[in-house]
């Protein structure tokens, strides 16, 4: 337990550590000049520097992020269900969200900001659109792949389809559901900061654009670093959040060590 | 009259093409316990799912207690060789199930939950798991989930038992312990049994009545009454008389296939 502990702990932190080392060598090794990129410790100085406004935009970006995953989880979750449920929906729908999937988001977001103005309401949309999918996803592989014969052995007691979905279909799902939360949520960031880069006067993707604008390279790579941070940290809290609801999911040991 | 009855039904999955039964017509009494063999895809998993209403034939008609089977039938429980026990269930979940499904008992559930407890806590104990109602499925070796399969398709006490090869990925040993719980069940509640099998020696030592089918598409070319009396032990298994009687089974099944 321990030993695994440390390796959890540990790790990441060695890997890091190596990363920077890597990136201040990179400079000195190639004479890479700051406006290009800057040193850790130039950036480091620009988190402490600017940690004001980057709280402050942060929890902006925090804000707009949750809002469309919100929405992207109350959806995902209703259409996963419906499309899981029936075969012909399925059928019908699925290719047209693939179709949709594939448009890249970046190319909506002009189109948001024509119908919604300015702010924060084309980034919930957009962490909305872009996270929404593998929820959809993940629910309805976990409807359709029920076994058959437990399906029989529910109608053969005269339990209804609605029985079915209850007893078997829901909680078979669940997993499915969770797992895919964390890469939702990954992707939502991805998507309100998107967004706010394009048609915000808020948020972290907005100041990193102004930075960028004013040259001021070290706070660009500042916001980068916050919203690494920012997205490990969501993460974790949806992986803690699966844990909990659906620990019997993870009896194997093919990930230890 | 027969409680089971098949008579001249054809069956083709998906309506059309060849057919995976046809002329299948057989008859199994209230009470009776009935053993189904042949060789393998001619049809016997079918003839399950035909008998139960989970599927329905094109052509001829089957009964059950005398009315036309024409939506899944609300009495039986199933058992399939995997156990396909709910994983987020304890082993007692697990086998509350089917009450959870029929009347009356989904009504009272709720209110009568220690009732239902002890109910099936009693059922496990009868196959030998006494204790594990509180284990999750993962947490029972392959033959203590089957016997808890068995227990989620008996806990309604249905009139009707249909057993899809359940003991067919199980040791020798276990196998043998599982025929004499299911023996004793039959026994005591005196349902009627229809038990899909490979194993000959399984269906003589269990069935009254022993069906062999033909190859595909599959239709009943032997009836066998077994005439061992009952109570059977394990002994009887090693008796000539046993022998000869599987001998005669396995030369049918034999010019059974295809
Ligand atoms: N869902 C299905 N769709 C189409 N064809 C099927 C389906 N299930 C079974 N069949 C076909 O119907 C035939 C009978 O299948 P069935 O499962 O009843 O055989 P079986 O006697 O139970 O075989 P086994 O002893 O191997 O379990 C087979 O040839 C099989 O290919
Ligand atoms: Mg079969």
């Amino acid at each position: 337990m321990n030993r695994i502990l440390a390796i959890r702990i540990f790790a990441p932190v060695a890997f890091l550590v190596l990363l920077i080392a890597g990136w201040q060598g990179a400079i000195e090794v190639f004479d890479i000049p700051p406006f290009l990129l800057p040193t850790p410790a130039a950036v480091w100085a620009a988190l402490g520097r600017y940690a004001n406004a980057l709280w402050k935009e942060s929890l902006y970006t925090l804000g707009t992020t949750l809002a469309g995953f919100g929405f992207a989880v109350a959806f995902g979750l209703g259409l996963g269900l419906l499309i899981g449920a029936s075969r012909t929906l399925y059928s019908g729908i699925y290719p047209l969200m693939i179709g949709f999937n594939a448009i890249p988001k970046v190319a909506v977001v002009p189109i948001l900001a024509l119908w919604f103005g300015t702010g924060e309401i084309p980034a919930i949309v957009t962490a909305f659109l872009i996270s929404f999918f593998p929820i959809v996803v993940n629910v309805a592989t976990g409807l359709a792949t029920i076994e058959p014969e437990m399906e029989d052995v529910l109608r053969a007691l005269g339990g209804s389809k609605l029985d079915i979905m209850r007893k078997v279909g829901i909680p078979r799902a669940l997993p499915y559901f969770f797992a895919s939360l964390k890469v939702a949520i990954t992707l939502a960031f991805v998507g309100s900061v998107i967004a706010e880069s394009i048609a915000s006067n808020h948020g972290i993707g907005h100041l990193m654009l102004q930075a960028q604008a004013q040259f001021v390279i070290p706070l660009v790579y500042a916001c980068l670093v916050v919203l690494a941070v920012q997205g490990i940290l969501m993460y974790a809290v949806m992986a803690v959040i699966e844990r909990r609801m659906t620990g019997w999911a993870h009896r194997s040991g093919f990930a230890t060590g | 009259m027969s409680f089971v009855a098949l008579e001249d039904v054809r069956f083709a999955y998906g309506g059309t093409g060849a057919p995976a039964v046809d002329r299948l017509t057989m008859k199994i009494d209230r009470g009776a316990f009935a053993a189904v063999v042949g060789p393998s895809g001619c049809g016997k998993s079918t003839l399950m799912k035909l008998a139960t209403g989970l599927q329905f034939p094109q052509g001829g008609a089957v009964l059950l207690g005398g009315e036309p089977v024409d939506r899944p039938v609300k009495i039986a429980g199933m058992a399939f060789q995997a156990p396909t026990l709910l994983a987020w269930r304890t082993t007692r979940e697990n086998i509350l199930l089917p009450l959870e499904i029929v009347q009356p008992h989904r009504r009272r559930m709720r209110r009568n939950r220690a009732e239902y407890r002890a109910r099936a806590d009693a059922l496990l104990a009868s196959v030998g798991l006494a204790g594990a109602g509180d284990k999750y499925p993962w947490e029972l070796s392959g033959g203590m989930q089957m016997r808890a399969a068995l227990c989620r398709a008996l806990i309604h006490e249905p009139e009707l038992l249909m057993l899809d090869e359940p003991f067919g990925a199980l040791d020798a040993f276990t196998r043998e312990e599982l025929w004499c719980v299911i023996r004793d069940l039959h026994a005591q509640r005196r349902m009627t049994v229809v038990l899909v099998t490979h194993d000959l020696r399984e269906a003589v030592f269990l069935a009254d009545t022993i069906f062999v089918m033909s190859a595909r598409p599959g239709r009943i070319v032997a009836t066998h009454q077994n005439t061992l009396p009952r109570p059977r032990e394990l002994d009887v298994t090693f008796t000539p008389g046993f022998s000869a009687t599987v001998q005669d089974l396995r030369s049918h099944i034999v010019r059974a296939r295809p």
